[in-house]
């Protein structure tokens, strides 16, 4: 019985060092991995949320009171309805006339701001589409798409209304219908 | 005045055109830039770019209205004479560093993985090591200890009809 104890292989276990970097990079990649995983599901930013500034280029021709670029603090104290779409994007055109006419009418207020970002497009492209539906409020390209992945866009179109203080107030997936439904969504926050 | 002889007229001729074959040429290299790009030529470019709105699939092989935008941007940039490091740099300016199917960054999108497997391979490696070797052991110590009771009466009467039999 003591020769067999004797002779029993001795367990060479992994270095602790070894062990802790080992466990300490599948620890990371898991991380990682779950973070990637959470901001998939997460969807789209959600109301409640303080919007951080961003800063839009704007298209030559769709400029803002003369400014070729605009930020969102800018905005502050009035509201802003941030419109993603682009011009190879069927549904989008469903909604171009109703947000133009909703533009036309709520933009002479002064208290209501609407921004087009244009994502992953191609500048003649979002061109012609603008000249297409006649848009005339401040549009401009979604560069290296910081502005649709800050708000984790699904898809165009979205649309996010931010209130006077810089709060997301309702996001819209997919098309507006009617003018109505952009109005009831407004309307609201014009009155608080 | 005196008439210009035909020995002298035939340098001057050999020289004209020479003159002609250059200013050809050169009218040549001009009408190659202004040609329309074939669509190899955007392809070339395109399969080095992914939209991110299909992510998994190259420009040169998407079928989306997206890709096909794309692809025309490329076409039309070519036309203007722009070169392909030009072209992707705008597309990077434009729609980010993804767009690449080549990352920029090599040694971090490429040696993590790499580093990362390693590890994990390390790790199954001597966790593999660790089980099998005890298990061999015992296997071996049991084998020994069992030969004695694994012989039992069917197989020593088989064994010795088949002495009797020789």
């Amino acid at each position: 019985m003591t020769e067999l104890q004797n002779d029993a292989p001795v367990r060479k276990g992994v270095p602790l060092w070894a062990q802790i970097i080992i466990w300490a990079l599948l620890v990371g990649l898991l991380v990682i991995v779950a973070m990637g995983l959470n901001r998939a599901q997460q969807g789209t930013v959600q109301p409640g949320h303080v919007i951080d500034n961003f800063t839009l280029p704007l298209f030559s021709g769709y400029q803002f009171e003369g400014r070729s670029e605009i930020h969102l603090d800018d905005f502050r104290g009035k509201i802003v309805v941030i419109n993603f779409w682009a011009s190879w994007c069927k549904p989008c055109e469903q909604e171009a006339a109703e947000m133009q006419t909703a533009w036309e009418e709520y933009g002479p207020t002064g208290e209501v701001i609407f921004i087009g970002v244009d994502y992953v497009d191609t500048e003649p492209d979002a061109r012609v589409y603008l000249k297409k539906f006649g848009i005339t409020y401040p549009n401009g390209p979604d560069l290296a798409t910081h502005i649709s992945q800050y708000f984790r866009i699904k898809g165009v179109p979205e649309t996010y209304f931010v209130d006077r203080d810089g709060v997301l107030h309702y996001v819209q997936v997919g098309p507006f219908s009617s003018i109505d439904q952009i109005r009831n969504i407004i309307d609201p926050i014009l009155a608080e | 005045m005196s008439l210009i002889s035909s020995k002298k007229l035939l340098p001057m001729a050999f020289f004209v055109s020479l003159l002609l074959l250059v200013l050809l040429s050169q009218s040549n290299s001009v009408l190659a830039q202004g040609e329309e790009p074939t669509d190899d030529d955007v392809n070339r470019i395109a399969k080095q770019l992914y939209c991110p709105v299909c992510e998994s699939t190259p420009l040169d092989a998407c079928p989306t209205e997206a890709c096909r935008q794309w692809r025309d941007l490329i076409r039309q940039m070519l036309a203007e004479g722009k070169s392909e490091d030009e072209i992707k740099q705008y597309f990077v300016a434009q729609y980010g560093a993804r767009v690449l199917s080549d990352p920029p960054n090599r040694l971090a999108s490429y040696a993590v993985p790499v580093i990362a497997f390693l590890f994990g391979a390390l790790l199954l490696f001597r966790g593999f090591r660790m089980w099998i070797k005890p298990a061999e052991s015992e296997a071996v110590s049991s084998m020994d200890e069992a030969k004695p009771v694994q012989q039992d009466e069917y197989i020593q009467k088989m064994e010795e009809e088949l002495n009797k039999r020789k």
